[in-house]
């Protein structure tokens, strides 16, 4: 198992914006989190990537218990994340944003730096050259060396995909990958989170939009007012009769 | 303007080279002691705001009390050589070490606050300082300061003459850049940029950012202690007025003028800033109202500084590489 919640609860003053949320991720799985907004989809990333220490439960990580662990040393574990609203470096290149998610891969100390040792000159030529390798496997590469900022919307999505993978992580969390890219872009990150699958990846997906969730996810967890109201295959979801309240409820 | 930026960056080697070159011949060439001085002095204050500028400019986090740093180096190196004789490299050392660890100390609160609150403690920490200078009589000799201080030998050489100084300086200068530079483009100098960035995406990256802005503090901190520690055994006498917190401010503008983020910006602003009113000296009382228009004007035709959106490597690199589908690169 790589990820394991028991009983998650997150609560900010009165509102409880998660709860009691419990969730099993295989190795090598797609999962869905899907949910009206405000359901705490995000809320529960920020409580798996350390942001928030849950208020009750707990957060498993490849069989160690990791709740309250600190963001940094979650990413050095394994876990990495992308965020809903893009949060690139605006004043580094696309290939600089890529190496600056590589800092847990190396270990140069400032002695290192500044004399410019051997470590550290192995290190950096390493972390370029898997930063391009990334960069080319999200079809970024002609662009590595443009500001993050100046490309286009759904490039800069991928560029923060390609940021993450740069810890090597063992769990991806995608929090809404295809919001604002058209229909073309969309099929294609499909394409690509299938093929990160294939390289072993493990995936927590948030998303809404659903052909994409119903295509590729084989687990699906739907949250809503921060209960889990549901889970199981895409057939069971798009049939279960309490999802579609949820859905049809806040739309109404 | 860019074509200019694009010649520079390609040939960013030679025009280093050539510009040190120009440095260790210019005291063979000038002897008028008045203008080696100011070298001296402009060099003290490339240090200073390069020192700075890896703290405010590199890792976001604003200082107003700089010039603290730059006076505990100059006490500490004093007082190590005055009354115990020490070493001038020694002193230098001792001053380095000295400040960092007071860069921890001013580093810790800093943790906890970030821009405005910042800047109030920062600035409340050199007030302190100051006040320490001024009246612990017996370690800094208060408002009388330190005289008779060492001058720098080595195996028995003295180096006092305005050239050896001079060449000391610039030594200094580029051990400073180099170090800065090597900083900046390691993994360090990625986890400071994050968190200049972004704090909140900079833990996701796997950065520990209490770690790397106690980093930032210390070595910002040693290397102002070490341009303290050199201004005192040059100058030979210190007293509490040189490390007023005008001159923090002074060091501030200076980094903003060539640019937050930009090393040779940083050189630049602090040569200008450091000539400027001495050449404007023969205009008396308009000095400062020249000096106050030039910056107001500046700020406002440049907000960002002489060459603070000029990103060398960036140019370089671009120009180098193909641009993407052709359309694109600029
Ligand atoms: N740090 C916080 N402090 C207080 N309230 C918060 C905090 N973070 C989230 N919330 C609240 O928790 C609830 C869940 O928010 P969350 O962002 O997790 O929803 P979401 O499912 O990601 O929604 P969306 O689909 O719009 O992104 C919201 O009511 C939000 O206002
Ligand atoms: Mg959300």
């Amino acid at each position: 198992m790589v990820l394991q919640t028991k009983e998650v609860v997150q609560q900010f003053g009165g509102l409880t914006a998660v709860n009691r949320v419990s969730m099993q991720i295989e190795d090598g799985q797609i999962v869905g989190l899907i949910g009206p907004n405000g359901a705490g989809k995000t809320t529960f990333f920020n409580v798996i990537t350390g942001v928030n220490t849950p208020t009750a439960g707990s957060v498993h990580f490849m069989g160690e218990e990791i709740t309250g662990i600190p963001a940094h040393e979650i990413v050095a574990r394994g876990i990495a994340r992308t965020f809903q609203n893009i949060r690139l470096f605006k004043n580094m290149t696309a290939q600089e944003n890529v190496i600056a998610g590589m800092h847990t891969e190396s270990q140069a100390n400032l002695i290192d730096a500044i004399f410019r040792t051997k470590r550290h000159r192995t290190e950096t030529l390493a972390c370029e050259q898997k930063a391009d390798e990334l960069l080319e496997l999200v079809g970024l590469y002609a662009y590595r060396y443009e500001l993050a900022t100046r490309l286009p919307y759904g490039h800069q999505r991928r560029l923060e995909i390609a940021r993450a993978l740069a810890s090597s992580p063992k769990l991806l969390l995608l929090d809404e990958p295809a919001a604002g890219m058209n229909e073309q872009e969309t099929a294609d990150l499909l394409e690509f989170i299938r093929r990160l699958r294939g390289m072993g990846y493990t995936i927590l997906l948030i998303e809404h939009d659903m052909k994409l969730v119903m295509s590729i996810c084989e687990n699906i967890y739907v949250l809503d007012h921060g209960e889990l109201i549901a889970q199981g295959a895409p057939e069971e979801i798009q049939s279960n009769p309490r999802v579609i309240e949820a859905y049809l409820g806040k739309e109404g | 303007m860019n074509s200019i930026y694009q010649a520079l960056a390609k040939r960013q080697g030679l025009v280093q080279i050539l510009l040190l070159a120009a440095a260790a011949v210019f005291p063979l060439l000038v002897s008028n002691p008045y203008v080696i001085r100011l070298s001296i002095l402009s060099g003290i204050f490339i240090i200073l705001s390069l020192s700075l500028n890896l703290l405010t400019g590199f890792s976001g986090q604003i200082s107003l009390g700089h010039i603290a740093f730059y006076g505990i180096g100059a006490y500490t190196a004093a007082i190590l050589s005055k009354n115990f004789g020490l070493n001038f490299l020694l002193c230098m050392v001792a001053a380095i070490v000295v400040t960092a660890l007071f860069g921890l100390l001013l580093g810790l609160p800093a943790l906890k606050l970030g821009g405005y609150y910042l800047a109030i403690v920062t600035l409340g920490f050199s007030e302190i300082v100051r006040l320490v200078e001024i009246n612990w009589m017996e370690l800094t000799n208060g408002p009388l300061g330190i005289n008779g201080i060492p001058k720098p030998a080595l195996f028995g050489i003295k180096l006092s003459s305005p050239r050896a100084y001079y060449y000391m300086c610039l030594l200094l200068v580029v051990l400073t850049i180099v170090v800065i530079r090597n900083i900046l483009e390691s993994r360090i100098g990625y986890a400071l940029g994050t968190i200049r960035g972004d704090e909140n995406a900079a833990k996701f990256m796997g950065v520990n950012i209490f770690r790397y802005k106690i980093m930032a503090f210390m070595v910002s901190a040693g290397i102002a202690g070490l341009a303290g520690a050199f201004f005192a055994q040059y100058v030979t006498f210190i007293d509490p007025t040189s490390f007023a917190s005008d001159q923090s401010t002074l060091v501030l503008i200076m980094v903003i003028f060539g640019g937050i983020g930009s090393l040779p910006g940083s050189v630049i602003g602090a040569v200008v800033l450091t000539l400027v009113p001495e050449l404007l000296r023969s205009l008396m009382e308009y000095r400062m109202l020249i000096y106050g228009v030039v910056l107001v004007f500046m700020m406002l035709v440049r907000p960002e500084g002489l060459l603070g959106k000029i990103n060398f490597k960036h140019i370089r690199q671009r120009c180098t590489a193909e641009p993407p589908d052709g359309k694109e690169g600029s």
